[in-house]
């Protein structure tokens, strides 16, 4: 990536009574997603990259542009710092139409930079039969795509969402994250993404920074971070789950069965999963993974990854293996603590571990980074080398 | 007893457009120190926001008494205004309407400031984020989701302005076709023998604006709301 500009660039202090924010990233592609659960400075961040809030010391950089440099005593209002925001309950105007809503930041974009069509937009989020609706008789996630849509018509320089989908369904979110995908790829705009769901994060970013506590605990790509954060978080409410890189083979269609493939083995994934070759992100929880010292037959699951054990936790009746699967990934498998002693698995010992196909849902496969982006020709031509991570989430 | 003096048809164009013309001069004044309360935070805030209730406290005559002193013709404001701009207050239709707008000002801003603090400050955050200037966004957003607590606020100021009489009667008097109001008529019948019909006649005129102005207020606080309420 040498060469190429930067597209955000963040590094702030904020002490909010005995909260402190103390964080600093740097992103130049794709989505940038902030992940960590609620409480550990996400929506601070936000507030400050918007500048509707203001940082103790520090500064923001977007596109080469200063927004706020408090050593400079520089900090532009955020009416013109040209960032949409997306909130997380849409916060359309409910006074006007839908059209008028999404044409509001249009208003006020300067000429040169609208580079954005109206109609281009209002395609790509299926929101055209709703132009003459009114807000409040939308459903939670037409509201958001109108949302979203009036944020990019402002032809920011940066888009940024604040947990956008945290009021919404699993339907409505598999609805939508296909769009954030193509808007990265269509509108080439930077996106920095704040989430506390894995399967979003992981998902979608190019580059995750992991907060806690108000500190950056990792950053870097998902498949690297996610894992390292999670041998050290010892939150439950995250789950446990491991983030691959899996490529998309040839597709069973009398079954509407998708091949995954992996140097480790293959798995299968219930319907489409984008075209062959391509780089797919697959996320695996720790309970959908069974453990085998053999290569078995006759059981109902057909996918199938080999591996070493690399590390075995005990917690109680349970017990946490991390896998290092064959070809350099990371899985992570939990089973009963008395079932791995029956096993006789330690470490280093080889083992398959079988993937249940209606274990994984479309939520759990990405299609991480444009193939336009130098990252993903990168990670593409060097697919043998997809990193995985596991962990405790 | 519905056959109105001219003189009584005087009293209540009068009063219709004193109440009126403080009315429309108040709603701007009104607006900017609601929104101000509702929203800004800036030192003497309590100060300020004391000051704009007096007139509701303290006793109407006192306030009359302090217009008099103020804006009269010897009066700071008042002499000043006179020598500079020809603008005289003192005995007068305008001064009557000044007294309207000041006695009905508390009560318009606590109505606008209301409205203003129950609309959703992130709505402003968002035009924000759009690239609206604060100035913008108080005008695209802050002002129409506020309309239905100004039109109240309006009529409140109103109402009070066509029934102001203390404050009234104390700066500019009771002078027929000038300063006399429906109220300052009203009185006036009183105190004299067998007034008691023409009394009751303009009461009856009084009741009747009243009763349409808040008529006029409630529909177009109900179509406000339901255009709001599409949301």
């Amino acid at each position: 990536m040498v060469g190429e500009k930067l597209m955000i660039d963040v590094a702030l202090r904020r002490q909010l009574g005995s909260f402190k924010l103390d964080i600093a990233f740097k992103n130049s592609e794709g989505i940038t997603a902030l992940f960590g659960r609620s409480g550990s400075g996400k929506s601070t961040t936000i507030g400050i990259i918007s500048g509707l809030q203001k940082p103790d010391e520090g500064h923001v950089i977007v596109d080469d542009c200063v927004l706020t440099n408090v050593a400079a005593g520089l900090f532009i209002p955020p009416h013109r710092r040209r960032i949409g925001l997306v909130f997380q309950d849409s916060h359309l105007f409910p006074h006007l139409d839908v059209n008028t809503n999404l044409r509001f930041g249009r208003w006020f974009a300067p000429r040169h930079a609208r580079s954005i069509s109206f109609d281009a937009v209002v395609e790509t989020l299926g929101i055209g039969h709703l132009l003459s609706r009114w807000p409040g008789r939308l459903s939670g996630g037409e509201r958001q795509r109108v949302a979203i849509g009036r944020a990019l018509l402002s032809c920011p320089r940066l888009l940024l969402f604040d947990e956008p989908f945290a009021a919404l369904d699993l339907q409505r979110r598999l609805e939508i994250l296909p769009l954030i995908e193509s808007l990265r790829d269509e509108f080439k705009i930077p996106i920095v993404y704040v989430s506390h769901m894995i399967e979003e994060v992981a998902r979608l970013a190019s580059c995750v920074v992991v907060l806690e506590n108000g500190r950056v605990k990792a950053i870097g790509a998902p498949e690297d971070v996610l894992g390292e954060t999670a041998s050290a978080t010892d939150d439950p409410r995250f789950g446990h789950s491991s983030v691959l890189i899996m490529r998309v083979g040839t597709a069973d269609t009398a079954y509407g069965l998708t091949e995954l493939l992996h140097p480790a083995g293959k798995i299968w994934l219930a319907g489409p999963a984008g075209s062959e070759g391509d780089k797919a992100r697959i996320i695996i929880k720790a309970t959908d993974v069974t453990l085998s010292r053999t290569l078995p037959s006759q059981v109902s699951v057909q996918g199938t990854l080999a591996g070493k054990v690399e590390n075995i936790h005990v917690e109680g009746p349970f017990a946490f293996v991390d896998i290092a699967l064959d070809g350099d990934g990371k899985l992570f498998a939990m089973a009963t603590r008395r079932a791995i002693d029956e096993l006789g698995l330690k470490r280093a010992d080889p083992v398959f571990a079988l993937v249940k196909t209606v274990a994984l849902d479309e939520r759990t496969v990405g299609h991480p980074a444009s193939a336009k982006t130098s990252l993903a020709v990168n990670l593409r031509t060097g697919a043998e080398k997809s990193s995985a991570a596991s962990g405790k989430f | 007893m519905f056959d109105l003096s001219a003189a009584e048809w005087t009293a209540i164009l009068l009063s219709l457009r004193i109440a009126v013309v403080a009315t429309f001069w108040a709603l701007p004044f009104g607006i900017l120190a609601a929104f101000a309360l509702a929203r800004w935070q800036f030192p003497g805030r309590m100060l300020f926001n004391g000051i704009v209730h007096l007139p509701l406290v303290m006793p109407p005559v006192v306030t009359g008494y302090l217009l008099l002193l103020s804006f009269g013709r010897r009066g700071f404001i008042g002499s000043f205004l006179a020598e500079h701009f020809g603008i005289v207050f003192a005995f007068r239709w305008t001064g009557a309407a000044l007294a309207c707008a000041v006695m009905g000002f508390p009560l318009m801003v606590r109505a606008m400031r209301l409205s203003f603090e129950a609309t959703d400050r992130r709505l402003e955050q968002a035009a924000g984020t759009l690239g609206a200037s604060p100035v913008v966004t108080f005008f695209l957003v802050s002002l129409p989701l506020a309309f239905p607590g100004i039109i109240v606020g309006a009529i409140l100021g109103f109402a009070r302005a066509l029934g102001e009489f203390g404050a009234t009667i104390t700066f500019v008097s009771n002078i027929p076709g000038e300063t006399q109001t429906i109220s300052a008529a009203i009185y006036t019948y009183t105190q004299v023998p067998e007034g008691d019909a023409g009394a009751l006649r303009l009461t009856a005129v009084s009741i009747v604006i009243a009763l349409t102005a808040l008529i006029g207020a409630e529909l177009i606080q109900r179509r406000a709301e339901r255009w709001l309420a599409k949301s």
